[in-house]
């Protein structure tokens, strides 16, 4: 098989994977939140951000993230459990993990030949925006941008190799 | 069907509960719920109680969900219970090694409570 880079480089690969992306992302919305997600009008950054990542193994190598305000993460776990938001307490980094995590898996299962060759690391979940990160990624991230109830959601893929 | 005692095991707890949520909007009636964050804890939770059913995540810390079934075999408390898989790894490799050690189904997150009431109502249907 392929690298995943060798792949990316192939015509039509890049916009592929990013609809793949977007179509696995909108799908754990619908199925776990009930959630239906809007396209982004605008390229803001979520602020006070909360981000979740996910490292993928394997025949693709790299970092799956998800970033959203905080406000948004919180609503994310009253829709997800059910509850009002003054009962999210620690549930929160929880549950931004597992979205990341379905989103990750729920990509790889939509790309021929990924599902068994590549595993995902348990979700990392920093908050806040003041810290800087370092990548080996020779290409840009595939990224997309939708909102979730009119909040800014940033999804990316950083692929290593 | 009569009421049923339930382990979950998923490093998430957000996700045990949403699982334990799904059970309960299939209309299966839980007279229990165990909780455990591995494959190690639930087998510790097993050697003290018996259950009916158990839903497992794959991957998770200390022991995964795929080694938690394969040692269960041993545990004779366990003899005959029900395991449904819930999890992120949906390869055709992953759901053949799940079932064949002894999982009865296998429900691929993201997930609705329409397909837990799929999977969890025929096998129970079919162990009783």
């Amino acid at each position: 098989m392929n690298t995943a880079n060798e792949l990316l480089a192939t015509s039509g690969t890049r916009e592929r994977w990013t609809s793949l992306m977007e179509l696995a992302t909108r799908e754990v919305f619908q199925l776990m939140l009930s959630s239906e997600l809007k396209a982004a009008t605008t390229e803001a950054d979520p602020s006070q951000p909360v981000t979740s990542m996910v490292g993928l193994a394997g025949e693709l190598c790299g970092v799956l993230s998800v970033r959203c305000e905080e406000k948004a993460a919180v609503q994310m776990t009253c829709k997800m459990l059910g509850v009002p938001a003054e009962k999210v307490n620690a549930e929160m980094p929880d549950a931004l993990g597992e979205i990341c995590n379905m989103v990750a898996g729920n990509f790889k299962n939509k790309i021929t030949g990924l599902g068994d060759g590549c595993m995902l690391s348990p979700p990392t979940v920093i908050s806040g925006s003041d810290y800087t990160t370092y990548s080996i990624a020779d290409k840009p991230a595939l990224e997309i941008r939708l909102l979730f109830e009119g909040m800014p959601l940033v999804v990316s893929l950083e692929i290593h190799s | 069907m009569n009421s049923l005692r339930a382990l979950i095991v998923d490093d998430s707890s957000v996700m045990r509960k949403i699982v334990e949520r799904s059970l309960r909007q299939a209309g299966i009636d839980l007279n229990q719920v165990i909780e455990a964050g591995n494959g190690a804890e639930a087998l510790a939770v097993l050697q003290e109680q018996q259950v009916d059913l158990i839903l497992c995540d794959i991957n998770m810390p200390v022991m995964d969900g795929l080694e938690f079934i394969k040692q269960l075999r041993e545990v004779e408390k366990a003899k005959g219970v029900l395991v449904i898989m819930i999890t992120t790894e949906g390869s055709e490799a992953h759901v053949v090694q799940a079932l064949s050690c002894g999982a009865r189904g296998y429900i691929r997150k993201p997930f609705t409570p329409e397909q837990v009431k799929t999977q969890v109502i025929p096998a129970l249907a079919g162990k009783s």
